[in-house]
């Protein structure tokens, strides 16, 4: 521990372990990690599984024409979601909505608890993400080759673009076509990595008073900033959701229309 | 030796420390929890999936659609509600106006009625009167005709009784002609 302490540099008392809460751990006992065990990774997402039925199956259960808060939560969601996958993928794109739906729910509440003091977030762990962005990725282009055949290829082939540019175009619209799923995963664990690091960085300041007298400056400015970054992060872990649901419309659009 | 041996110690420990801190630097790069975060992944979508797809999802849409109908529908009945609204304002004007072209007709009849009735009794008042001073005229030209037969009778009675009182005989005749002469000038 104290070989521990000396890396991470602070000798004086401050304890500097931003990445310990993402440390996947098993919630019984103390032993190996196995596919199969029961870690924190299994508790957070079933608590976002519960939420999740908490508020669109048991919210809804009453069907009332004039909605209970948490029914109208759940079909504000549903709304805001349903006319995101239209407005993007088009009229066909509905059919697919209940897998972007997923996305969206999923990501939004693993952001959410993940913003509970001492909890885990899952959708911090370029695992988690890229599974959903490869995932969705190898999804969306199945669906693309299965739907358009050979001429989901024209989503390369730029036949507005100049016939000599047209290969160029075509090398770069690859490139950046298999680029998506790691922009898209990558963006989501980073985002959420960063803000909840730099957040504990924070708080590792925060009991400095305890040791120092500049601590009368440091802890009051650290909490100060904990509270607004907390409040900037509750915005990112909507806005993350946001940003991945939106560009997974983006790549179901291009799987069904790859004309345009 | 023992010196050496606390620093080979040392630096073991500390590369035991750096190697410790290297693995746990980055949690998410330790790619021993993959299949656990992965497989549980997969149990969390599926089982959101199902739960969206299968209950959800498809329970919210039915309450969309009927408060949509709800409001649909009591749009219409409040729009035709308004229409009767509309209806029954205009009837109630029309009703109104027609009452009041009655009443102003029923008033000029009226009024026409009380005017002929009091031309008619006026006409009946008028004859009357005339009727009544006819008969006043023929009784006062009577009366007249009375009092001028009255005035000869009493000039001749008192002529006679003169010439009587005079000492002379009063013929009758003469006084007669006499008065008549006399009332006649």
């Amino acid at each position: 521990m104290a070989g521990e302490a000396e890396a991470h540099g602070e000798g004086a008392g401050l304890a500097f372990h931003p990445l310990d809460q993402f440390k996947v751990t098993p919630l019984f006992g103390d032993g190996p990690i196995e596919w199969y065990t029961i870690t924190n990774v299994t508790l957070w997402m079933a608590l976002a599984v519960l939420a999740i039925i908490l508020v669109f199956a048991v919210g809804s259960k009453g069907r009332a024409v004039v909605p209970t808060r948490i029914q109208s939560v759940g079909e504000m969601a549903y709304g805001f979601v349903y006319k995101m996958v239209e407005d993007v993928a088009g009229h066909d794109g509905a059919k697919f909505f209940p897998l972007i739906m997923t996305l969206f729910v999923f990501i939004l509440f693993a952001n959410m608890l993940g913003l509970l003091p001492g909890s885990f977030t899952p959708t911090s762990h370029i695992a988690v993400t890229a599974v959903l962005g490869f995932g969705f990725f190898i999804f969306v282009t199945v669906l693309g080759f299965a739907k358009n055949g050979v001429h989901f290829l024209g989503l390369f082939w730029m036949s507005d673009a100049p016939l000599i540019l047209r290969p160029i175009i075509a090398v770069i619209e690859v490139i950046s076509y298999f680029v998506r799923p790691v922009s898209h995963s990558i963006r989501l664990a980073g985002n959420i990595m960063a803000g909840h690091a730099v957040m504990k960085v924070f708080a590792a300041f925060a009991p400095l008073v305890l040791i120092s007298t500049i601590g009368v400056v440091v802890t009051p400015v650290s909490i100060l900033a904990i509270t607004a970054i907390y409040a900037l992060e509750v915005l990112v872990a909507f806005i993350q959701a946001y940003v991945f649901t939106i560009l997974a419309c983006v790549y179901l659009k291009d799987a069904l229309h790859p004309g345009h | 030796m023992t010196t050496t041996n606390t620093t080979t110690e040392a630096v073991a420990d500390a590369a035991h420390g750096a190697a410790e801190a290297g693995s746990g630097g980055m949690p998410q790069l330790d790619f021993s929890t993959f299949p656990n975060q992965i497989f549980w992944l997969v149990v969390s979508l599926l089982v959101i999936y199902f739960v969206l797809s299968r209950v959800a999802l498809p329970r919210i849409a039915g309450t969309l659609a009927e408060r949509k109908g709800t409001i649909t529908n009591d749009l219409a009945a409040a729009e035709e509600l308004k229409q009767k609204a509309v209806a029954a304002e205009k009837a109630y004007n029309d009703a109104l106006v027609q009452a009041r072209a009655e009443a102003g007709k029923i008033v000029a009849q009226a009024r026409a009625d009380i005017q002929a009735d009091l031309n008619v009794a006026t006409a009946k008042a008028d004859a009357e009167i005339a009727a009544k001073a006819a008969e006043s005229e023929k009784k006062i030209a009577e009366i007249r005709a009375g009092a001028m037969e009255a005035v000869s009778a009493v000039a001749r009675d008192t002529a006679a009784e003169l010439v009587s009182v005079l000492g002379g005989k009063a013929d009758p005749a003469a006084v007669e002609a006499a008065v008549t002469a006399a009332l006649k000038g």
